[in-house]
């Protein structure tokens, strides 16, 4: 169907002046839909159990950091059901799931790191009987006061990596000599992932030093080799494989590894098939979560708002061990500036040792924080300018001749810019900001806000070995098509994508193309499902598998139909041949007789990206996708309780290779991003035990959070300049970071308090920050 | 006579069960013992509604489903009922069912793994005679929680399908399992399943409930478990005998006095709800945001008061309503007013053995004024930081009589005597005076910090909340005091 209305979130369709038959651009339901609400797709507590198969629960100490004295576990070995303990000692290789540093223990060894660190586990006959006896335990530790807060660990000076810092011109010297000078410190809260399928994973041994390990995870390379290295076996004895998580966003990337090692090593002592399902509440305890951040910002500005130098410190609890904070924190350096050109700027980060578990990486991998000090700096230098917000941003963002970001990347394409100023009149902006202007006005109780903010967000992994991927694509000699590639699907919808690719190459329907389950048998040494890059490395890789595959289809098409190889066209499961046509199958058929190969490998490394940490150069991206949110809310300025009323979203995603399943990434990724500035608070205790470890008190968006009045548009003449995978860009990560328009909208909200003065807000805003707020701005007036 | 299998219909089959663990749950059935996997554990505690399951019952004669939390269901509890699950909708051709396609059709799954939860409840909203707006959708999937689509795709999907009307295979089957329903509770026998060390029993009279609750005065009470069910599934205690009080048919029971409204201990919040909200639109809207569609269609307000909670919903509401229970010891019956029912924290005035049986709420006065807010950090399905209730009886533009109650503010649901005796006498047209009387809050609690929020912000708040509730009382429209829940939508 050919339609050119734009794609929005009321209206669903295929991308534009598709050629018939097309697969690329269709705006196809995710692969699985049809199970999913039939209850018939399988997560991995839903695989059958072989016989025989025992459960394993973790257990801990219930203590803060230090050094454990002792250990009893009879009780727990006496314990119904019990088939084995497991601890430390029992592991044959490696005592360790970290995913480079070799610091995260899989099980206590002779230290407590955080409270509700694994010590040891059960191996029992059910679930439950795992789970009572793992509380049976007495360990005493002789636990010293932890650092719980980034404040506890900077006071410590206790840090996981060296500070690291980006710096261009002279920020200092350009912010004293500002006519404007403006500081302030912001506090970021982490976030649990929240996944609807906690961590799990099963594991089945084979002959040998062989084990079969199914997980959870967005990275089953990884899990194979961590669990190779575990039992002290090479990694070709280990086959891992994920057919779909149950939502993953950065929690199943290092965090899986492990439960995985767990099962493996209660399957490895028992001889018998082991099963983990964490427990939601051990799940949020025991495992690592977004980065809380601290962030001391100066910055100095023109009588219009517009920044001349930038100074920003920003600050992370990493938690116990390194795990992927590296990489975070440098990705919240990469986006301090979100879409804005800082003329000079010094942005340093320190990476915080806590006693506290290890963050990890979630959707968006530290650029969120760093984009949100960009946006309290907008805020800032508008308010205190009485200036429009959106006029200060419009001024600030990357254009012609300021276009080189702070770590030295040229800014190539300005597609932001247009993005904003294409909402602002969509969205009705401007009309809308005089009508609340007069609503806070009247002084009331109730104040409105309204802010819109651009995201723009760095693509490719800034470690460059990362970038590479791998797929393994079979044509079957009835036609039908295999398709294996390193990503996993977490409800993202990368396989339904990957199949478009697939099916396009060939001239194939989509439901001729068979997806299956990632396994790292299949293709090897595969990078995480991460940083938004699943279609644009593995699209890419298997576009190229099926392209292999396909020229030799069409060789062969030439060769026995006596034409030249230009007259082989591949469409609607047809294959022309000059003037004859004959089926897809028949044409497999004909290459299995004539003896060409039917399978084939693809492999795709990212083109120009290079990045030098320490000379901190080189261009860490291969290109900027990007966004603009505009958001209102109400606020009751008397209880804190907020409401966000409207949100206008205009999002690009390239020439889409999907608008359903990118819509979905585009508005789900909002609602997320809007509880991890709202709702969603971490509460931790002077011990580091985590308070909030359920839903009951850890909250994230319900349906009634999310505006009825929610429109999303897909950009329209969007599309890549670099030759991504079918020119489309990626989705999966940068449109959590359009939610800062809601936490900007409530500081406008609050701003009307005290005209001039810039509202203390933290994030999340609960209401109780958000009263914090209100209050201090009263006691300020 | 006992009766001592637990039977319940399942895909037009009855299903028995016996010697089963008083605390199985209905998830436990489902996944463990029938594989029927479709159904999923996100939380086991309530909270996220991936365990979603219809439940059918028979109301006032009729057929009616209601979704409740399997995670936290106890097996014993849906004896005489049809369980419907994910696993069952879709004909065997493969045909789906209405509201599983338009879910496919909206593109409303990502990860799947909310999704057999939503397609449970949306089925219920199918089945419930409404034409659904936002509003009831909004409400109606307050319980399900989904991390990756930002609900926008499965309200549109609950707006396409959910007409009112329904027609499919349960529709059609309809009379036909009402029937089975009501074979299955002819006879009204009580159940007991175990021994007397360890059993589920479910009597189906009041005075049966009393006396075996009084021969085991150890064994634990359990309504709708939505609170039981969490200390089995998170504290994993060992609670080997249950008395369940579902079953007696007069404890269900809501009356409706010119005077006062009479709620029986084991009526549901969703039986309870319509005589509650016709006292005030602000006890409707509290009932709205308390827990979700599927705790309100398992929970009680009964069991609300006797566990005691210092963050329950309900009791302030009541207290401050003037409400008084009934007590039953074997046969001996005595009222209390509520407030004197809340001793300390964890300590209430209840007897081993005896039982909560009955509230009973008084009717407003026409002077009288009444207002509730639940202040939490998410709107739907959070336990309040803090409840503040309000009935005011004005005469001439001042207060003339004040009962206030809040929850969260201290070790029980508790009245501010102080803040009442200072409120008394203020006029409703004199503002500045009311801050004096907010003073008073604070000889009245001292509150805690915690992870809900902090004493400082419990203590700003409750006076933020007698200000609304004077101002409003004054004349002010919701819409200019509240961000959300406003009065006057609720009447219109
Ligand atoms: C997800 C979720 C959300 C929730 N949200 C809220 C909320 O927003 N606000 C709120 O106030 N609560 C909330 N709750 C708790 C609320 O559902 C319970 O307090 C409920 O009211 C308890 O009723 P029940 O029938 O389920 O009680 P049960 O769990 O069956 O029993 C609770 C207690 O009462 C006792 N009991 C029950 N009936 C009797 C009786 N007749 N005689 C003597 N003792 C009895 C039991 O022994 C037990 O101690 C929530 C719970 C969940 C799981
Ligand atoms: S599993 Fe979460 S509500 Fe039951
Ligand atoms: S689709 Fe993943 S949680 Fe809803």
């Amino acid at each position: 169907m050919k339609s050119s209305a734009p794609i929005t979130n009321s209206t669903i369709t295929d991308r534009p002046g598709l050629d018939p038959g097309a697969s690329v651009g269709l705006a196809l339901a995710h692969d699985s839909a049809a199970r999913h609400v039939q209850g018939s797709a399988a997560y991995v507590d839903d695989l059958p159990e072989p016989a025989g198969t025992l459960h394993v629960a973790p257990g801990s100490a219930g203590a803060a950091r230090g050094p454990i004295r002792s250990m009893d576990l009879d009780a727990v070995r006496a314990s119904p059901g019990v088939a084995a303990v497991l601890t430390a000692a029992d592991i044959p290789g490696e005592n360790d799931c970290s995913p480079a540093f070799g610091d995260d223990p899989i099980l206590a060894a002779g230290e407590i790191l955080f409270h509700g660190q694994v010590v040891f586990a059960v191996v029992a006959a059910t679930r439950d009987a795992a789970r009572r006896a793992a509380r049976r335990a007495r360990i005493e530790v002789a636990a010293r006061p932890p650092r719980v807060t980034v404040d506890d660990g900077l006071a410590d000076g206790a840090e996981v990596m060296p500070p690291y810092e980006f710096r261009r011109g002279a920020p200092e010297a350009a912010i004293a000599a500002a006519p404007h000078r403006l500081d302030g410190r912001v506090r970021i809260g982490g976030q649990e992932h929240f996944y609807l399928e906690g961590q799990a994973a099963l594991a089945v041994p084979g002959e040998d030093d062989e084990m079969r390990v199914h997980s959870s995870t967005q990275h089953p390379s990884e899990v194979q080799h961590l669990v190779a290295r575990m039992l002290g076996a090479p990694d070709a004895a280990v086959v891992c494989e994920c057919r779909r998580m149950g939502g993953g966003f950065g929690g199943k990337e290092s965090q899986a590894a492990q439960w995985a090692c767990l099962a493996a090593l209660a399957a490895r002592v028992t001889g018998r098939p082991a099963k983990v399902r964490l427990d939601r509440d051990d799940d949020m305890a025991m495992t690592g979560k977004r980065h809380d951040f601290r962030v001391d910002w100066r910055c100095g500005f023109d009588g219009g708002g517009v920044l001349t130098g930038v100074d920003a410190d920003l600050d992370a609890r990493c938690g116990c061990s390194a795990d992927l904070s590296p990489g975070v924190n440098d990705r919240a350096m990469f986006h301090a500036d979100n879409a804005y050109y800082y003329p000079a700027a010094r942005i340093r980060s320190r990476r915080v040792r806590t006693d506290t578990v290890s963050n990890t990486a979630f959707r968006g991998f530290g650029g969120p924080q760093g984009m949100l000090v960009a946006e309290r700096m907008m805020d800032a230098a508008a308010i205190t300018l009485g200036l429009d917000p959106l006029r200060v941003r419009k001024r600030n963002l990357y254009g012609p001749g300021r276009d080189v970001t702070p770590y030295g990347m040229r800014v190539g394409e300005h597609v932001v810019p247009r993005l904003v100023r294409e909402l602002e009149r969509t969205s009705g902006y401007a009309a809308r900001r005089r009508a609340i202007a007069r609503f806070n006005a009247r002084g009331g109780t109730l104040r409105r806000g309204i802010a819109l903010t651009p995201v723009k967000f760095g693509i490719s992994f800034t470690l460059r070995e990362l970038n590479q991927a791998g797929a393994l694509v079979h044509v079957f000699t009835d036609g039908s098509v295999q398709v294996n590639h390193g990503g996993t699907e977490m409800g993202q919808g990368l396989h339904v994508k990957v199949a478009q690719v697939v099916a396009e190459e060939f001239g194939i329907g989509v439901d001729q193309v068979r997806i299956t389950a990632t396994r790292t048998d299949k293709v090897p040494n595969a990078p995480p499902t991460a940083a938004s890059s699943g279609s644009d490395l593995n699209g890419m890789a298997a576009h190229r598998a099926a392209r292999t595959i396909r020229r030799r289809l069409a060789a062969l098409a030439a060769r026995l139909f006596q034409v030249r190889e230009a007259e082989v066209g591949f469409a609607g499961g047809r294959v022309r041949v000059g003037a004859e046509t004959i089926s897809f199958g028949e044409l497999a058929r004909l290459a299995f007789t004539e003896r060409v190969s039917l399978s084939s490998t693809g492999y795709y490394a990212t083109p120009k990206v290079s990045w030098d940490r320490d000379t901190a150069s080189g261009r860490p991206f291969l290109y900027f996708a990007g966004g603009a949110a505009c958001s209102e809310v109400a606020v009751d300025t008397e209880t804190g309780e907020m409401r966000v009323e409207r949100v206008d979203v205009l999002h690009d995603a390239g020439r889409s290779l999907n608008p359903a399943i990118d819509m979905g990434q585009i508005e789900g990724g909002f609602v997320q991003g809007m509880g991890w500035l709202t709702t969603e608070e971490l509460v931790f205790d002077e011990t580091g035990r985590l308070l909030t470890h359920a839903p009951s008190t850890y909250k994230i968006p319900t349906c009634s959070d999310v505006p009825a009045d929610f429109r999303v548009a897909l950009f329209e003449p969007g599309r890549n300049r670099e030759p991504t995978i079918h020119r489309s860009k990626a989705v999966g990560e940068p449109p959590l970071m359009l939610a800062l328009s809601v936490f900007s909208a409530i500081t406008h909200a609050l701003a009307s308090l005290s005209p001039g003065r810039v509202p203390p807000l933290d994030a999340p805003a609960t209401p109780e920050a958000i009263l914090r707020a209100a209050d201090a701005m009263r006691a300020e007036a | 006579m006992s009766r001592h299998i637990v039977r319940f219909l399942r895909r037009g089959r009855l299903v028995e069960r016996r010697g089963f663990a008083p605390t199985e749950t209905l998830l436990e059935h489902l996944r463990l013992r029938e594989r029927a996997l479709g159904t999923k554990e996100g939380c086991a505690e309530g909270d996220c509604g991936a365990c979603t399951v219809a439940i059918g019952r028979l109301q006032s004669g009729r057929l009616a489903y209601e979704p409740v939390n399997a995670c936290i269901q106890l097996l014993g509890a849906i004896d005489g009922t049809e369980v419907v699950t994910v696993d069952d909708l879709a004909e065997p051709g493969g045909r789906l069912h209405p509201v599983q396609r338009a879910l496919v059709d909206a593109h409303a799954s990502q990860c799947g793994f909310c999704t057999p939860g939503f397609v449970m409840s949306l089925f219920t909203l199918y089945h419930a005679g409404v034409r659904a707006d936002r509003a009831i959708v909004n409400d109606w999937l307050a319980g399900n929680l989904c991390r990756c689509t930002g609900y926008r795709p499965i309200a549109d999907a609950a707006l396409a399908c959910c007409s009112g009307e329904a027609d499919d295979a349960y529709a059609k089957r309809a009379a036909e399992t009402a029937r089975r329903l009501a074979a299955l509770a002819e006879g009204e026998d009580d159940l007991f399943t175990g021994n007397e060390d360890a059993f589920f029993a479910a009597p189906s009279t009041e005075d049966g409930l009393a006396a075996l609750a009084a021969r085991f005065p150890d064994a634990t009470i359990v309504a709708g478990a939505t609170d039981v069910g969490l200390w089995i599934t998170k504290q994993l205690r060992e609670l080997p005998r249950i008395v369940h009080t579902g079953r007696v048919a007069s404890l269900h029971e809501i009356r409706e006095e010119d005077d006062r409204v009479e709620i029986g201990a084991a009526a549901t919040y969703a039986e309870a709800e319509p005589a509650l909200r016709a006292l005030d639109p602000d006890i409707g809207e509290m009932l709205r945001r308390l827990g979700s569609k599927q705790v309100r269609a398992a929970g009680t307000v009964g069991g609300n008061i006797a566990n005691g909670s210092p963050i329950g919903d309900s009791p302030p509401v009541l207290i401050a309503l003037g409400a008084t229970i009934e007590l039953r010891l074997r046969d001996t019956r005595r009222t209390l007013p509520l407030e004197d029912f809340f001793l300390d924290y964890g300590r209430q005035d209840r007897a081993p053995g005896e039982i909560l049986t009955r509230i009973v709420v008084p009717r407003p006065g026409p002077a009288e004024h009444f207002r509730c807010y639940k202040v939490s950090k998410r709107y739907d399905q959070d336990i309040s930081a803090l409840l503040g209730a309000f009935r005011l009886r004005i005469e001439r533009g001042r207060v003339a009589e004040a009962c206030i109650a809040y929850g969260g503010m201290a070790a029980t649901p508790k009245r501010a005597r102080n803040a009442e005796r200072a409120a008394t006498g203020l006029r409703l047209d004199e503002p500045a005076a009311w801050p004096a009387a907010a003073d008073a809050l604070a000889d009245d609690f001292s509150p805690i910090d915690d992870h809900r929020a902090s004493a400082a912000y419990r203590m700003r708040v409750a006076r933020s909340l007698l200000a609304k509730a004077l101002a409003e009382i004054a004349g002010r429209p919701s819409a200019e005091t509240r961000v959300a829940g406003m009065r006057e939508r609720a009447a219109a």
